[in-house]
């Protein structure tokens, strides 16, 4: 049973649809060319929905996709990241990046013992390499607001 | 003699000591990157551009550095190939055939050292290459309009999934993905917002080094984290380093041969360096037919794709300078740093700003000869890095990532970004989608758009004005035989597999 490439490409060609019917949408200033700004989107839309179609009638044989507890471990991931870029202003370069980097190294080889001196010791490192070697704006500790 | 001009100016700019450490920098990160299993060219010069920008370089310089760290990936992706038998980027994939067993023979310094050497043929031979096609092809470009670029830029997406793509529905995918990604923002021409859901961050469009390195450097630690870092390959030991110069000129026919077809691969359009090294291989193996010893550690089966790989990355900038249209994954992302750059590549950039192209020219001269200093004899040094190990590795990468966005724009909204194009560019992956055409369609669609829209205006919305002229017909037929050639070809070519199921899926 092939599923994977035949969900894919449902996927595909019902957001071509949605890129389609968005490019309907798009307004058209009275100043036109020819063609405006409409006909690119949607030859673009068309073509994304035949590779859609076409995935679903020829799928190529299933990836081998991770075991749930990775699942699990790659969500993790991106919510660790997704908090990182959301708190590297507001918190400050060195205990942000500490924080993610021992994260992720926990999450690649999950060893406390070796995450967390990962973590602490590529954030000096960094911080000092992109302050103080690259001359880069980064700020130490959290900012108040206004400063 | 107008060539020799160029050159002494070029050498002229590239030989400023400040330009000179630079050279020297690139050279010796490329080789590092190109080394490390799971960073490759294309998302190791991806994570330095923002980093390049951010520092305030100017565009011969930021140039020379991405260059530099370019031909420097197709040194080093050699020393994990031989060493553990593990590819350090896909150009290097053919090296291990013949490179490992060679190093379990106790010669793995024999086998660096061909390496080393091969590929300062195949790279010089290629530049010396550069300096004599780029500017026919420039000539040749000045015959384009509107309707040959849109033919060019459909040749480019149509082959650049290329014989190595396994599916050309998804390469297909891959590049209407990437020009969807490219609508998003403000229309050129008219000024109407497209797909921007009312978001003022994206009336800009998205930035296009966001996207190259989430979906390149950022997707690489989900993968990493998926097999859990278990590239726990054995690793031979390096004896002390010798030249064997008897070997070196045994193979040295093959360095030649390797050096030709690897540069034409890199030239045409959508080929690439992994194509280039694979073609080198497999021409030099029929070509030493019973001779050869090839699998077993032969020399020759290490110089043929070696010189091949790097002749074709010298290749590929041909295209990129003269047309805007690069020939491989790196050259697009290369691309994106002259467009950051303010740089519209073609034959214009030639006229106009002789001093970047040929200062560049002249410093992949000088990093060739850098290089190979630096793989030869102090190879030691790289050997040792590559014991850092994943948990160490990736998180290095992604931190040095953030901070290249974040110094560039400063922007939480493009770090975001970056992170969810890193999830695209993990699903991409798992579904062997290929990430290079949807890269090259976010680069390229607003080009494409617009060459599109004025050939319309030229003939008043004539759709036959598209194949009026040879020269478009020409591309339209390559681009069609291009995109149709490999559901056939892939019957009679099969690719060899992989001999270990590492995280290394880069890109050329």
């Amino acid at each position: 049973m092939i599923a994977s490439d035949r969900i894919f490409g449902l996927v595909v060609a019902t957001g071509a649809l949605a890129f389609l019917a968005g490019a309907f949408g798009i307004q058209t200033s009275f100043l036109s060319d020819p063609l405006g700004p409409k006909v690119f989107p949607m030859l673009i839309g068309s073509a994304g929905f035949i590779t859609g179609i076409a995935m679903v009638a020829r799928p190529d044989p299933d990836p081998s996709w991770p075991t749930p507890a990775l699942w699990l471990m790659i969500g993790l991931a991106t919510l660790v990241l997704l908090g990182y870029a959301w708190l590297i202003r507001p918190m400050g370069f060195l205990l942000s990046t500490a924080l993610a980097s021992a994260l992720t190294s926990f999450m690649i080889y999950p060893n406390w013992k070796t995450a967390l001196p990962t973590g602490v010791g590529l954030s000096a490192l960094l911080f000092i390499a992109f302050k103080y070697g690259l001359g880069l704006g980064l700020h130490a500790w959290p900012q108040s607001y206004g400063g | 003699m107008e060539t020799y001009q160029n050159l002494a100016m070029g050498f002229g700019i590239a030989f400023t000591p400040f330009n000179l450490i630079l050279a020297l920098i690139g050279c010796f990160l490329g080789t590092i990157i190109g080394a490390l299993p799971g960073l490759g060219p294309s998302n190791g010069v991806a994570i330095l551009i923002p980093l390049a920008f951010a520092l305030g370089f100017d565009a011969t310089q930021s140039l020379i550095l991405l260059t530099s760290v370019y031909y420097g990936c197709m040194y080093g992706g050699a020393i994990s190939s031989i060493l553990l038998n593990i590819p350090g980027d896909e150009p290097a994939m053919m090296t291990t055939l013949d490179g490992y067993p060679m190093a379990c023979k106790g010669r793995a310094a024999d086998a660096l050292a061909i390496s080393g050497v091969s590929s300062f043929v195949g790279g010089f031979l290629a530049t010396v290459g550069v300096v004599i096609l780029a500017p026919l092809m420039a000539g040749i470009a000045y015959l384009f309009g509107p309707a040959e670029y849109f033919a060019l830029y459909m040749l480019a997406f149509c082959t650049l999934g290329g014989v190595t793509s396994v599916n050309q529905a998804k390469s297909a995918f891959a590049a209407c993905l990437g020009l969807a990604f490219a609508m998003v923002g403000l229309d050129n021409s008219t000024g109407m917002d497209r797909y921007t859901g009312g978001i003022l961050h994206l009336m800009d469009g998205i930035d296009f080094l966001v996207a190259i390195v989430g979906l390149f450097a950022i997707s690489e630690i989900f993968l990493f984290i998926e097999t859990s870092g278990q590239s726990s390959a054995v690793g031979v030991k390096l004896g002390k380093i010798t030249i064997p110069i008897k070997e070196l000129k045994q193979s040295f026919g093959a360095m030649l041969r390797g050096s030709g077809i690897g540069f034409i691969a890199g030239v045409l359009p959508g080929a690439g360096a992994s194509l280039g090294s694979f073609m080198a291989y497999m021409a030099e193996k029929s070509y030493q037919g019973k001779n050869g010893a090839f699998g077993t550690g032969d020399p020759r089966g290490i110089a043929a794709p070696e010189a091949g790989n790097n002749a074709a990355a010298g290749g590929a900038l041909v295209p990129m300078l003269t047309l805007g249209v690069p020939g491989s994954g790196t050259t697009a992302v290369m691309l994106g740093l002259l467009m950051t750059l303010n740089i519209t590549p073609g034959p214009l950039l030639f006229k106009e700003q002789p001093e970047i192209v040929w200062g560049l020219i002249a410093s992949l001269f000088i990093s060739n000869v850098v290089l190979l200093i630096l793989n030869v004899p102090l190879v030691r040094i790289f050997v040792r890095i590559l014991t850092i190990p994943a948990w160490v590795l990736m998180p290095m990468v992604t931190m040095v990532s953030f901070v290249g966005v974040y110094s560039l724009s400063g922007s939480t909204f493009d770090m975001l970004l970056m992170v969810l194009f890193g999830v695209l560019g993990y699903f991409l992956r798992k579904f062997e989608v290929p990430t290079v055409p949807v890269i090259l369609g976010i680069l390229l669609g607003g080009y494409m758009e617009d060459s599109l829209r004025r050939a319309m205006v030229i003939s008043n919305g004539d759709w036959t004005y598209l194949f009026s002229s040879p020269i478009a017909i020409g591309l339209w037929i390559f681009a069609i035989g291009g995109f149709v050639a490999p559901i056939f070809l892939r019957r009679v070519i099969k690719r060899p597999e992989l001999m270990s199921g590492d995280g290394a899926s880069d890109h050329d």
